[in-house]
């Protein structure tokens, strides 16, 4: 097997290779978490740690892992990070925290740090697994953010907190719309997503 | 490298890997408790503060943008007490910094059952002992606000809130929510600053002492001194406000221990006004102070 190249660890899994795009894991939180940019933000920032550093650790012992209990240790670690980043969030970043609420302990559960641990960091060297779980957290956040921009400015008219249409219950113009603060509209935006990546990228179109 | 395969390594490495990721959890969880800890003091002493409308009228912002020493700065006019809800008496024996109402209401020992309730709150138990809160201007011992702990169960999630009263405990001061999990845009919609302030300076009670708050169904009919604007696609949302601001209002909530501050605070007015020159004195010094507190923050 030919070394991966970094460029494309890293950058392949944003769009080419995305992993909610093409791959369609991790959809739960995403579904879930979108309603604001900013918690977005931080989701995503969780995540990148959380792959990254999973799959550098699963890496780093991957000669050492016994073929059967693999997945309860990649599991194990995955879970451990998990903890960690959910204290370190409860400790500095309160108020964020308390809006992510069980969604951060999701994480464990997240397809994406599985799917990586197993399918890439078994295989190949620290650092490149590292890079391989920061791309395809990437990957997954700039989806969260996509998402969370149209519904942060469509339900609450806003963007980073800020008032860009002024709502109507304040005085302003901008009736919100309701669907955008429902889970199911992130359904919606993700569709039209992989729509529009797989127009550009018609290689991605998978035979019917 | 051998495959590591054998029973023995197999046992070997999950031993090692588990103390690995434990003594990580655990040193984590040990380094950032006292942090997380004051977070979660602090939290709840903002949302009091705001609830009771004292960091809008000192600072003019609402107390999850005020920094740590204003927080604090405010906070010293807050005074924590515990209270049995049955008799309205104060409980002296548990300690209010380290009561957890939310621990009791699950423990059957610490709580009651709510049955057939005039208001249904939608949760089985509540607990005995509820901690509230007296809101005093500093160097002062006059109680300007009561702040009682609020909850109940609206669409998907209950409402956990505090809800502030005037001195003359019939006239809310503020209502606010700290937790609750309704759908953000219609029922979450309690969080909007601009129907918060509806509540400040309803009244709670009809002329026969019944708890007769509510959140009206559409806009709020003119001159209703109880009623707030319904919330538009949150009908049940609304219910629930409605019902747990009642129940905590009335007998089977804080009305007994309401009934004793009333007594206690008529008392003290009526002593006041035997003593005038000592009601004059405290006047001059709440005055004075009146002018420092709000020059500190100002100056930083």
């Amino acid at each position: 097997m030919a070394a991966p190249k970094v460029g494309k660890v890293l950058f392949g899994p944003v769009i080419d290779n995305n992993p909610i795009a093409l791959q369609i894991l991790g959809i739960c939180s995403a579904l879930a978490v979108t309603t604001s940019i900013q918690v977005s933000i931080v989701m995503s920032l969780a995540v990148i740690a959380v792959t990254g550093c999973s799959n550098a650790a699963v890496s780093s012992i991957r000669h050492y892992i016994p073929g059967s209990i693999r997945i309860i240790v990649q599991m194990t670690v995955i879970a451990s990070l998990v903890i960690v980043v959910d204290q370190v969030l409860k400790a500095y970043m309160y108020d964020i925290s308390k809006q992510l609420s069980v969604f951060v302990g999701l994480i464990i559960t997240n397809c994406i740090v599985m799917g990586r641990a197993e399918g890439f960091a078994m295989k190949n060297g620290v650092w490149i697994s590292f890079l391989d779980g920061i791309g395809n957290g990437m990957g997954y956040g700039l989806v969260l953010i996509v998402v969370a921009f149209f519904r942060e400015l469509f339900g609450s008219g806003s963007l980073l907190g800020f008032e860009l249409f002024q709502l109507d219950r304040n005085d302003g113009w901008y009736n919100p719309n309701n669907l955008m603060l429902l889970p199911p509209s992130a359904f919606f935006i993700i569709g039209f997503m992989i729509w529009v990546i797989r127009l550009n990228k018609p290689e991605q179109i998978e035979e019917a | 490298m051998s495959q590591p395969d054998s029973t023995m390594k197999t046992i070997v490495t999950a031993t090692i890997l588990c103390v690995v990721c434990s003594f990580a959890v655990s040193a984590a969880a040990v380094a950032l408790r006292p942090m997380q800890e004051e977070n979660k003091v602090l939290d709840r002493q903002r949302n009091i503060l705001d609830a009771a409308g004292l960091s809008l009228g000192e600072f003019g912002k609402p107390a999850a943008e005020l920094d740590k020493e204003q927080i604090e700065a405010l906070w010293a006019w807050v005074s924590p007490e515990l209270v049995d809800l049955e008799t309205g008496e104060v409980n002296a024996d548990l300690d209010p910094e380290k009561y957890e109402p939310r621990e009791a209401a699950k423990k059957d020992e610490d709580s009651i059952e709510i049955t057939d309730p005039q208001f249904d709150i939608g949760v089985p138990r509540r607990e005995k002992v509820a901690r509230v809160y007296y809101v005093k201007k500093p160097g002062s011992e006059k109680i300007e606000m009561v702040v009682l702990p609020v909850y109940g169960k609206g669409l998907w999630s209950t409402l956990y809130g505090y809800m502030a009263l005037k001195n003359d405990l019939e006239t809310i001061a503020g209502l606010t929510f700290y937790e609750h999990a309704e759908t953000p845009g219609l029922g979450g919609e309690v969080d909007n600053t601009k129907w918060k302030a509806q509540w400040v300076g309803n009244k709670l009670y009809d002329t026969d002492g019944n708890p007769a708050a509510r959140v009206a169904k559409g806009p709020a009919p003119d001159g209703d001194e109880f009623a707030v604007d319904g919330l538009s696609g949150a009908t049940i949302t609304c219910r629930g406000v409605t019902n747990l601001v009642r129940y905590w209002a009335g007998p089977n909530g804080y009305g007994p221990f309401l009934d004793k501050v009333k007594k206690r605070l008529t008392g003290d007015a009526s002593a006041e006004a035997d003593q005038p020159e000592s009601s004059v004195e405290s006047g001059v010094e709440q005055y004075d102070i009146d002018n420092v507190g709000p020059k500190e923050p100002v100056g930083e």
